[in-house]
This record gives C-alpha cells, sequence and structure tokens, in this order.
C-alpha cells in the first residue's frame, strides 16, 4: 500500500503540535501581562485636561498644602476637586492674563463648571472612601505617587484588585505616621515593619475585617 | 393561556381538610391545603416555570446561534477602550455641601391633602431617599422603642438622629419625580405649546372673566389644606366675586364631617388616642393602614402592644368588617359583615352601652360578639375607643360619637379639633353643584388644580362629558397636573404640575400641624404648582418660594421672621400650629333621631367600594413600585380583583387555579344600575359572603406606561349616592378566564409552620410555651469548627406581635437598595426581586381565619447554607457576621438561592435594572451597587449604612453606638417591629430582645443559626369570645 501521507507531514504535525502549545502558552502570558501593563492600566500616562494644571508648581514650588484644593479629604469618601472659585481666589490676583488660565475665567463668568477628565477611576462596585485612609496614616502618596513631581498628573498605581489588598492585607508596610499623611517628601523609614506593627494597633486597624468582601463592595 | 394544566381548586375538600385539622395549623393559601400538583410543583422548585424560559419561541438551533452571535459581540465590546469619565466641581461650592455626603432636607408630602412629615436624603442635589420626620405628629420615630441617643441632632454621619416611619406611598412618591411619564409642556388641544401662548391665553381670559365679576369662573381643586394656596383662592373669589371654589376628593371624608354634624351640630375633626387606649373597636375602620394619620395611629397602637419579658399590659383590638383590612388582620377578634349589617350591629352596640335608641335583632353569634365587646368597653371607660371607617354612612358616624361620650372616651381617648381643612365642603355636594352649573351653560373658565375628575368623579355625575361639553363649546378649561391624564385629555390646557419635591408649599397634617413644603431640586422640567397658578390668575407671576414666605411672613410677625422661618424649615413642621382641642357638646336626641334612618341589613348582593391599598384612588396608577409591592393580604401586583368570599365562590361556582404562569381566576360581570363591570375574582378568606369588594385606582385610559390599561375601573359603578357600599348588584360568571399574579406561593418555606402565635395568658404562665415547637434545648451539633463572634454581631430581632403587613418596610427597602422592578409577567413567573417580603399565615377555617404575618428578610445565618455551594466564592462571611454578597463575583449559577432555605435570594434575570430613560438613573442611591443581570442579590442587613456608621465611628475612635445603625426597613417601621443593632453590645435592644424568652429562628432545627430571629406572636383574645 502507497503512503498516503508525504514523509514531511510528520514533521508538519509536530511543528503543528508544538506551535499551537507555544500558541497557547504565550496568548495566556500575553494575556495576563498585558492585562497589568501600563498600556491597559494607563499607569504613568498623563492625562490631557482643560487646563494643564501642575502638581508639581503647586505643590512643590509652591508649598500649598493638598487640603487647600481637596478640602473634603478628611471628611468624605471623595477628596474633591476644587470649585472655580477656589481656583479664582489665587488666580484673580496672579497670572490673570494667561491664556493657559482662560477656561477657569470663562467658568467664573459663566457660572458652568470646568469638566476635568477622571484620572483615578475605580470601577462603579468599589467604594473607597478617602476620610478613613488619611485618618488611619496612608499618606496621599502611597497611593497618588510622586504627585509633587508631576507637571500633568497622571496615574501612579495600577488601581487592580491584587494592589488593593496588598494594602489591605499588610498595612504595616505602607501606614505612616498620622502627621505624616499629607507630607509629599516623607520617606518610609528603615523599620517601616516594626513602625507599621505598632501604627496598626495605635490605630485600632482590624486587618481581619480588612480583607472583607463588604468593607469595600456593596 | 393554556387551561390544560391548571387544576380548580376543590373549596368543599379544602373546608374539610381545615376542619379535620387537628391542633394548631397555619396555612398560606387555599392552594396549600388543596395539596394540588401545582402547588407541589411550586415548592420544590424555587422559580418554578423557569426551566425553558425561551422554549416557547425558539428552537435550540436558533438560541446556540443567537449565543454565538452575543458571545462575539461581546468580545468585542472588550476591545472598546475605557471612555473617559469627567469630574464635574461646582463653580463655587454651596456651604454645607459636602461631595459624597448626603444632605437632608425636611418636607411634606401629602395624600388627600393631608401632610406626612419626610426627611429627604440628597446626594449632590439629587434627592434619593425618603424618611419620616419624627418632629411631625404623621410620621412618629421610634420613642421609647429604640435606645435614646445623645441630644444632638445628627450622627457624625450627617444623617439625622430623629428619623420617622413612613407608608409606602411615601416611600414611594420619590420614584413619581422622576417618572420619565410626567408631562414636560403645556398642551393645548393636545398639542405641544409654549408658556408664553398659555400666560397670554390666560391673561385674556382672566380680562374676559373681570368684565362679568367671575360670573363663569371656577376653580375645581382636590382637598385644601395649605393656608397659602386657599388664602390665594379666597384673595381670587374677593376681585371675582362671582365665581365659585369647587372641592372634589374621591376618598373624602365627607361621611365623618356630617356625622359630626348631627352629633355637635358642626363639623370636627376627631383624632385618635390609641396610645391611651386598652380596648379598640373598628367599625369597618382600616385605621391602621388609610387615612391620613395612619403611620401615626399604627405605632400608638403599637406602644400598647410591646409584650416583653416583665411588661406584659396588651390592648385589645376588636374589628367588624365588610372587607379584609391590614387592620383585620391585626385585631384579636374579627368579624366580618356585610357593609348594611354593621349598622345594626353599631344600634345593638349603642344600646348596650345604655344610649337611647332601639335596635333590631341580630342573629345570636352577632349579638354575643355585641354583648362581650360591650362589657369589655364598660370594663374600661374613658381607656377604650370606638372608631368608624369612612364607608359608613353619617349616622354611624353619630352613633358612634355618642357610643364614644357614652363611655366617656370624648377628650381622653377621642379628642376633637376644628377641621383640618381649609373649607370643610362636602365634597359631592360641591362636585354636583359644579356639575349643575356646568350642565346649565352657566360655566365659561373651569380651572382645574390637581386631581383627575374625569377619571374618579361619581359615574351619575357624569362630569368627563360635561367637561368635553364645555371645552367644545369654547370653554377655557384648564387642567394642572403632574401628568396629561384622562381629564387633561379632555381640557383645553394642560398644564404640567410640579413634584412636591421640586416646589415651595404648605399643607396641614391630620390634627392642623402646617410644614412647609421644601423643595430638594429644581423642577426637572418647566412646571408650575397650584399655588403658582393661583397666583398667575391673580395677574401676578411670583415664584412659589415668594408665595409662601410672603404668606407667612405676615401669620408669624416680621421681627424674627427669618429666625422662625429657618426653624420651620429646619424642623419640618411650623411649632404651634396644631389645632387645640375644642369642646362639643354632644346633641343626643339629634344623634337618636339619626339612629332610626340607619338602615336594615339589605338582602342580596353587596358591594362594596374600596381604595386600592397601592395604587389608592389612582393616583399612583403609574409608580412601578406600588403596582409590583404584594398588596397586603391577597398579595395580588399590577391587577386589581373583585373579592368574593369561599361560600360565595361556590354558591356561584367560580375557580381560582393555580399553576401555569400566573393564577388563572374566573372572570365575573358586575351588573349595578344599568352599568356593567367586568372583573377578576379573587377568593377571600375572610371576605363576607355574598359581599364583593371592588378597588378604585385601576381601568386607567391615560395613567402612563406603567399603569395604562390593567385592572378593571371600578369608578363605572360608583354613584354619588352610593359612594362607598351599594346593594342590588347582580353577579355573574362570564365563563371567562384571566391570570393574576400574585405572590403569595413563592419563596414558600415548603409548608412548615414558621409562625408561633400564644395568647396574653399563656405567655404570662410560660413564656417559653409560645415557641415550643420551634425550640431545641441543646445546641445542635455543627461540622464546622465553633467561631467566636468578636466585635460587632450586627442581628436583627422581628416581633410579630407588632408587624401589621403595610409593606412600607418593602417600599423603603426597594428605595434604599436600587432594587428594580420586573413587571407582571415576571412576577408570575416568580421573579420579583424584593429583598423582603412578608409572608401571610391563616389559622382556622375559610371563613373568618386569623390572620398572621412574617417578615422574612435574609437571615444572615451563621452556618449559611448559601456559602459552601458557591463555585466562586461570591457569597461568604464578614467577621461582623454579615452574609456578604459581592455582586461582581457573581456568575451567575443560582445554587446559593437552592440551597437557601428561607429563600430569600434574589435572581436578576433579565437586565431589570436597565433604564432606557436617563431620568430614572437619577433616583439610584449612589451608595449600592446597581446589579446587572445574572446577578444574585439579597437583603445586605443595609450594609451601605452599617460602614458609614463605622468609618465615622472609626475616625472619631469610638465604638458604633446602638441605634447609629438603622436599616432601611427598621426606619420606615410605623410600629418599629424590626429592631436591628449589635447583640454584642449587651446595652443594645436588640441584644435585649434576643434575651426574650418567646424569641425563636425561623427552621432552628437546619442549625443555620440566623442572625435575624423574630418574637412570637402574642395574641389578646377576650375569653369570652375565644373558641367561637
Amino acid at each position: 500500500m502507497p503512503q498516503v501521507f508525504h514523509r514531511s507531514s510528520n514533521t508538519l504535525a509536530r511543528l503543528s503540535i508544538v506551535t499551537g502549545a507555544a500558541l497557547l502558552v504565550s496568548t495566556v502570558l500575553i494575556g495576563s501581562n498585558l492585562s497589568r501593563a501600563p498600556y491597559v492600566t494607563q499607569v504613568g500616562a498623563p492625562v490631557d485636561q482643560p487646563v494643564p494644571f501642575s502638581h508639581k508648581h503647586h505643590v512643590k514650588e509652591l508649598g500649598i498644602d493638598c487640603r487647600y484644593c481637596h478640602n473634603t479629604v478628611e471628611n468624605s469618601a471623595v477628596a474633591s476637586v476644587p470649585p472655580t472659585h477656589t481656583c479664582m481666589s489665587c488666580h484673580s490676583q496672579v497670572w490673570t492674563n494667561s491664556p493657559l488660565l482662560e477656561p477657569i475665567r470663562q467658568s467664573y463668568l459663566n457660572g458652568t463648571p470646568v469638566q476635568w477628565n477622571k484620572v483615578y477611576d475605580l470601577p462603579d462596585f468599589v467604594y473607597f472612601n478617602h476620610s478613613i485612609h488619611v485618618q488611619k496614616g496612608i499618606g496621599c502618596t502611597t497611593c497618588h505617587g510622586p504627585i509633587h513631581e508631576m507637571n500633568i498628573t497622571y496615574k501612579a498605581q495600577p488601581l487592580s484588585m491584587s494592589w488593593c489588598l496588598d494594602c489591605h492585607r499588610q498595612p504595616e508596610k505602607y501606614i505612616r505616621p498620622r502627621e505624616e499623611v499629607f507630607n509629599v517628601n516623607y520617606q518610609p523609614p528603615a523599620n517601616q515593619m516594626e513602625l507599621g506593627a505598632k501604627l496598626v494597633k495605635q490605630y485600632n486597624i482590624q486587618k481581619g475585617q480588612l480583607t472583607n468582601c463588604s468593607i469595600c463592595h456593596r | 393561556m393554556d387551561n390544560k394544566q391548571h387544576q380548580p381548586l376543590n373549596l368543599e375538600e379544602i373546608r374539610k381538610r381545615l376542619a379535620q385539622a387537628r391542633g394548631q395549623q397555619y396555612w398560606r393559601s387555599l392552594e396549600e391545603i388543596a395539596e394540588s400538583e401545582e402547588f407541589q410543583q411550586i415548592l420544590e422548585k424555587e422559580f418554578p416555570r423557569q426551566s425553558s424560559p425561551l422554549g416557547a419561541f425558539l428552537h435550540r438551533r436558533q438560541f446556540l446561534k443567537l449565543m454565538g452571535a452575543s458571545l462575539a459581540l461581546a468580545g468585542l465590546t472588550s476591545c472598546r477602550p475605557l471612555s473617559m469619565r469627567k469630574i464635574v466641581p461646582q463653580v463655587q461650592q454651596p456651604e454645607e455641601m459636602i461631595p459624597g455626603k448626603p444632605l437632608y432636607f425636611a418636607s411634606a408630602f401629602s395624600i388627600g391633602g393631608y401632610a406626612r412629615g419626610v426627611l429627604v436624603e440628597s446626594h449632590e442635589g439629587r434627592p434619593t431617599k425618603i424618611e419620616g420626620n419624627a418632629k411631625h405628629p404623621a410620621s412618629p420615630g421610634p420613642g421609647g422603642v429604640v435606645n435614646p441617643q445623645a441630644p444632638a441632632q445628627l450622627n457624625p454621619d450627617g444623617t439625622p438622629k430623629h428619623i420617622g416611619a413612613t407608608d409606602a406611598f411615601t416611600q414611594a412618591s420619590i420614584l413619581t419625580l422622576y417618572d420619565p411619564d410626567r408631562s414636560q409642556s403645556p398642551m393645548y388641544q393636545g398639542q405641544l405649546s409654549a408658556w408664553t401662548d398659555f400666560n397670554a391665553a390666560l391673561a385674556a381670559e382672566m380680562a374676559k372673566q373681570a368684565a362679568v365679576r367671575g360670573a363663569g369662573l371656577r376653580i375645581l381643586t382636590e382637598n385644601v389644606t395649605s393656608p397659602t394656596l386657599a388664602a390665594l383662592i379666597q384673595e381670587l373669589l374677593k376681585k371675582y366675586p362671582q365665581a365659585k371654589w369647587h372641592q372634589y376628593e374621591p376618598t373624602h371624608n365627607d361621611n365623618a364631617l356630617e356625622g359630626a354634624k348631627i352629633a355637635f351640630g358642626t363639623p370636627v375633626n376627631t383624632i385618635y388616642r390609641f396610645d391611651r387606649a386598652d380596648v379598640i373597636l373598628s367599625l369597618d375602620g382600616d385605621f391602621l393602614y388609610s387615612g391620613p394619620a395612619s403611620v401615626r395611629y399604627a405605632h400608638d397602637y403599637a406602644t400598647r402592644r410591646q409584650v416583653r419579658y416583665g411588661t406584659t399590659q396588651m390592648n385589645r383590638l376588636y374589628v367588624v368588617e365588610s372587607t379584609p383590612t391590614v387592620t383585620g388582620s391585626a385585631a384579636d377578634h374579627r368579624l366580618p359583615l356585610r357593609p348594611s349589617q354593621i349598622g345594626a350591629f353599631a344600634l345593638a352596640l349603642a344600646k348596650a352601652v345604655g344610649l337611647p335608641v332601639s335596635a333590631p335583632q341580630l342573629p345570636a353569634e352577632q349579638q354575643r360578639w355585641v354583648d362581650a365587646v360591650a362589657r369589655d368597653l364598660q370594663a374600661h371607660r374613658s381607656r377604650c375607643v370606638v372608631v368608624v371607617g369612612e364607608s359608613q354612612p353619617p349616622e354611624i358616624h353619630a352613633l358612634v360619637h355618642a357610643i364614644n361620650h357614652a363611655l366617656g372616651n370624648a377628650g381622653q381617648t377621642v379628642v376633637y379639633t376644628q377641621p383640618v381643612e381649609a373649607n370643610p365642603v362636602n365634597h359631592i355636594e360641591s362636585l354636583r353643584d359644579l356639575v349643575q352649573d356646568m350642565a346649565a351653560g352657566k360655566v365659561e373658565t373651569l380651572i382645574i388644580l390637581g386631581g383627575n375628575p374625569a377619571y374618579n368623579a361619581p359615574a351619575d355625575m357624569e362630569f368627563a362629558r360635561l367637561l368635553k361639553e364645555l371645552t367644545q363649546r369654547n370653554g377655557f378649561t384648564v387642567h394642572l397636573s403632574q401628568y396629561e391624564d384622562e381629564t387633561s385629555a379632555l381640557c383645553l390646557w394642560h398644564i404640567p404640575e410640579s413634584h412636591y419635591l421640586e416646589t415651595w408649599g404648605d399643607s396641614r397634617a391630620f390634627d392642623g400641624t402646617v410644614s412647609i413644603v421644601q423643595p430638594l431640586i429644581e423642577p426637572l422640567y418647566p412646571s408650575r404648582s397650584a399655588i403658582e397658578l393661583v397666583d398667575n390668575l391673580l395677574g401676578r407671576q411670583r415664584n412659589s418660594y415668594d408665595i409662601v414666605q410672603a404668606y407667612w411672613s405676615k401669620q408669624l410677625g416680621t421681627a424674627n421672621f427669618q429666625k422662625a422661618w429657618r426653624k420651620a424649615l429646619h424642623d419640618g413642621v411650623i411649632a404651634g400650629t396644631a389645632l387645640p382641642p375644642r369642646p362639643v357638646k354632644m346633641r343626643l336626641d339629634a344623634v337618636a333621631s339619626a339612629a332610626q334612618k340607619v338602615s336594615a341589613p339589605a338582602e342580596g348582593l353587596e358591594i362594596v367600594l374600596a381604595p386600592d391599598p397601592t395604587v389608592w384612588d389612582g393616583r399612583f396608577a403609574n409608580n412601578g413600585w406600588l403596582q409590583e409591592l404584594p398588596k397586603p393580604l391577597s398579595h395580588l401586583t399590577w391587577d386589581n380583583a373583585a373579592f368574593v368570599s369561599p361560600a360565595t365562590a361556590q354558591k356561584m361556582g367560580l375557580q381560582m387555579d393555580t399553576g401555569g404562569l400566573a393564577n388563572i381566576v374566573d372572570v365575573v360581570e358586575l351588573r349595578y344600575r344599568g352599568e356593567k363591570l367586568r372583573a377578576p375574582v379573587w377568593i377571600m378568606p375572610g371576605q363576607p359572603d355574598d359581599c364583593v369588594t371592588l378597588f378604585l385606582g385601576y381601568g386607567r385610559t391615560r395613567a402612563g406606561k406603567v399603569g395604562t390599561g390593567i385592572g378593571y375601573n371600578a369608578y363605572k359603578v360608583r354613584f354619588s349616592d352610593a359612594l362607598w357600599t351599594a346593594s342590588g348588584a347582580t353577579l355573574v360568571k362570564t365563563g371567562e378566564r384571566y391570570p393574576l399574579a400574585s405572590t403569595q406561593q413563592h419563596h414558600s418555606m415548603h409548608g412548615r409552620d414558621l409562625v408561633h402565635v400564644g395568647t396574653l395568658d399563656e405567655f404570662r404562665k410560660d413564656p417559653k410555651h409560645l415557641v415550643k415547637a420551634a425550640a431545641h434545648e441543646e445546641p445542635l451539633p455543627t461540622m464546622y469548627p465553633e467561631h467566636t463572634w468578636e466585635g460587632n454581631a450586627w442581628a436583627m430581632v422581628i416581633d410579630t406581635s407588632l408587624c401589621i403587613g403595610c409593606n412600607a418596610c418593602v417600599t423603603a427597602c426597594q428605595a434604599e437598595n436600587n432594587i428594580p422592578i420586573v413587571g407582571k409577567e415576571q412576577v408570575a413567573r416568580g421573579r420579583e426581586m424584593h429583598w423582603i417580603r412578608i409572608d401571610r399565615y391563616y389559622e382556622g377555617g375559610l371563613d373568618n381565619p386569623s390572620t398572621h404575618l412574617l417578615p422574612v428578610p435574609c437571615m444572615q445565618c451563621e452556618n449559611a447554607p448559601c456559602e459552601p455551594v458557591c463555585p466562586v466564592g461570591a457569597t461568604n462571611h464578614s467577621e461582623e457576621g454579615l452574609n456578604q454578597m459581592v455582586y461582581n463575583r457573581c456568575v451567575g449559577t443560582r445554587y446559593c438561592s437552592n440551597n437557601c432555605p428561607y429563600k430569600v435570594r434574589r435572581f436578576n434575570f433579565l437586565k431589570y435594572n436597565d433604564p432606557k430613560e436617563p431620568v430614572l438613573q437619577l433616583l439610584n442611591n449612589p451608595d449600592v451597587t446597581v446589579r446587572g443581570r445574572g446577578v444574585m442579590e439579597k437583603c445586605t442587613y443595609c450594609v451601605q449604612r452599617i460602614n458609614a456608621a463605622r468609618i465615622e465611628a472609626k475616625k472619631l475612635g469610638r465604638e458604633i453606638q446602638d441605634g447609629e445603625v438603622i436599616t432601611a426597613c427598621q426606619a420606615a417601621c410605623p410600629t418599629h417591629a424590626i429592631i436591628f443593632g449589635n447583640m454584642n453590645d449587651r446595652q443594645s435592644l436588640v441584644a435585649q430582645l434576643r434575651q426574650q424568652p418567646h424569641r425563636y429562628s425561623l427552621l432552628e432545627e437546619l442549625n443555620t443559626r440566623p442572625r435575624t430571629t423574630y418574637l412570637a406572636k402574642v395574641r389578646n383574645p377576650n375569653p369570652e369570645l375565644e373558641g367561637a
């Protein structure tokens, strides 16, 4: 009986098995890496805004406290983007003719709000509360990164659930003394884990509770 | 509908089975005793008839094709980059507004003119939830029931401490605000028109009327208690002296006012003080559920019914009624009588308490009742009260006033004041005046402020025809209303009316207390309120704020006005405006002569016309929450039916089948005075024989997308001389059948006896006796390691003695937790989404069973059977003992629901929560996830409220105090039957209630260890009548 298949078929068959397996592995690898890549999470990608607001200028160069603009951060779930009137409290005196600030002046004159683009956007089924984090010694820069170095604000952390849980499981890794929360230049000490454990106890943080689903999802 | 699979009910067989039952037996429905195959099927399948939801119209191959396509499309959508969302801050931040934190404002919601005080929750200027205002007399707070907190006004998280109870209507009124069917523009002859055109036309018309001193001008309003509106109308009548003001409200208390005129020679307002009453007799009065003071009355009634260890004083409630009602179901003794028999009963009672009236001979059973009740009342002189319902004629009202005087109740448990109404007229006579003028051609300009008289005026007045004719012969007819409804369609102009949360106003409560109606939001659509329109009639263009403030600055004096005004807005009431008690003089001779007019019991079939328990007189017909709310006792949704008694049904061969997609019932034709009305029947245990109850409010033709074209219109057989009851009707079986959707069978816990009932005497002797059947002495063994709960351990106790089944909790939960409605067809499939349901159990025979109610939210079991079966861990336990449901993890296997013995989980089958109308999205509570299709959901103990309280407490470095977390159902409950709190806090009320001897858990033998537990129901029967 003559051979039905050419000899090269063997090679082809082996090749396709190997290629298939490789494809599968690479798909999984690419997929899982891609979903964590800044390309998807947008970490480090500056977001265009109607006014190119520079945190670097306002925070580092001028030394304005976070809470001057984000004034509800200690009371409410949201830190608040400031109302136009807050901008104008200075900019009615300085840079009054700057073309960059035209949208702010328009908003002030017309009474129409400025629409800022959201940099840190959580899914709707996640309920984050700024006030309790600030109260329990989580610093601004822990999540918002070197905000005092950003000309245009970008997302510093991926905001994935594993990232949230990293701290909710072991808050001592990131916690700092309350009085340092708004200090953008804070550097964790060498004995962070030791200090962290002390602060977790001192601030009555119930670690077991922090990983309960209903703490964030409801 | 395929009828073959339906089994008719065999009522005779049911009777036999009930008669043979030994000991206490509870039953949920007729089908349950019949033990039909369909009932078994309903029990076994949690979601009956769901197995092939597509089967009927979709074949397997088509289904696969569609699934393939939708999978491919689903893949595509994930390739789309996340759209950038915006942050939109204020230009200037209003004082006190903190983004992310709700604010509360006091206002008032009125039905029939009478105010209920509310506190409205507002998120960034968007009202989302209504609570009662405990400072208002009609929405009392918990009083001594929940442990009183520090005197501060607000909890640390900004919620007010003075939250009061509400009813289902008040809770649902927020949905009307966002109803996309609300009218949005003036209409001229059915065409869109402009406000400027209307203003010009109105000015021209009023100039014409000014020339004839208003001779052709008529104003028709609903019942008016608003001092500002009344003052404006009086001003208008002064300017146009020939004009007339008419009032019509289909459920107005004309009979009560006429009765007071007979008894006292003057109309007075009657207020009952149930908090002082030991014995209560109600003659066809549903005081716990309907009427302007129902929430207050339910609260007061419940304060005398809290049977706890050590405090075993309890009031006693007798109810004589012609239709099973909420009040009747709460009664210790209930006597079903036809409406015309109630007159004879009242006469016999009057005679028994020593009044000079002659009473007809009563049947032995009724006479026994009269004797026993009269003895009980006389033994509690000045501490008892006799209540009479609006449906009874004025003579009976007068007679009951005399009975209360004879029992020394006047001034004690019955208080009289001036009428609350600005102009207390007889509404039927007032409308009759108008109709006669319309027929005589005397009316040229008719301004209708609210209401819907073309739909709900008595049939014999032919209001709709006369209105149409008036418009056709160039009459200037204007209808101000929130919807472009039946009346609007017949008017020249329709003007959109503002919702009460959009405009300023004022209104009086049942005791006269004035509330300023404070808006929470700018009108969603350009619209006017009644006071603004009357101001327009006066040639002015002021806005409602200026009008109301101008009026009250005159009343309150200008010296300290701003302070007084701000206080009135803050408190929600104007202090000192409650009407003082007024002395009355009983005219016994007038009552005695009126008593002679009480007609003898009629022969043959009688009709009772009652406002529907959820859509009321029809005004809530387009409110989906109220349409889908299971009506008390019948648990019907989306329809009205005609109630008949089991015996009447047997006599007429009427059937009510189970199985299939709905309850398939017979349709009857009611013939009365030449009118014919077709209605589906509902066989109602406890309904008097030869008496059919029809419910008003359905059969709307222009209600909106939700309410149009459902049910029958009972106004067709409502005549001005027989508004509430009528005799001489005939009922004919038509042979037609009709599907009704009742939730009574749904989520059944397999017929187990889950209510425990005992008498007060039994409780006094041995409190544990009541729950003997449920109790298990030793802790049941468990295969799980024992867990000790530290910190907060949330728990709920529901007192079944206090639950009256008013549904306030169900609606409050719906509003708080973004619960969607699903529609009639889906309800029939058992897919309603309410997180809390009220199970109804009957005890005793078919003709007059006792009713027991059991509200069932999630039990939050410590050993939760739902948790181990979830393949993705979407439901699990929190440290504080909550059985958490993680929506974003749920893949929709429904194993959890299958394994839940209490049937409290709800599955979102069809994207119910996907409003096509953007305006409905404004309604959602931002603190609760809006669940999508394919996700299981259930009661969370309002975890969003727990989290808010926990965060605030932690910020202050302290524990959550008792009373800081109040669940939505608990806040709404008028009788405070639901108590929530931390059971590890020994001082908390919930911990104390958990120590009560008559506490029990549902299905304790399963060892699920529920956190939600119950107090057994304690009745207080009269030994003389017991065993009857």
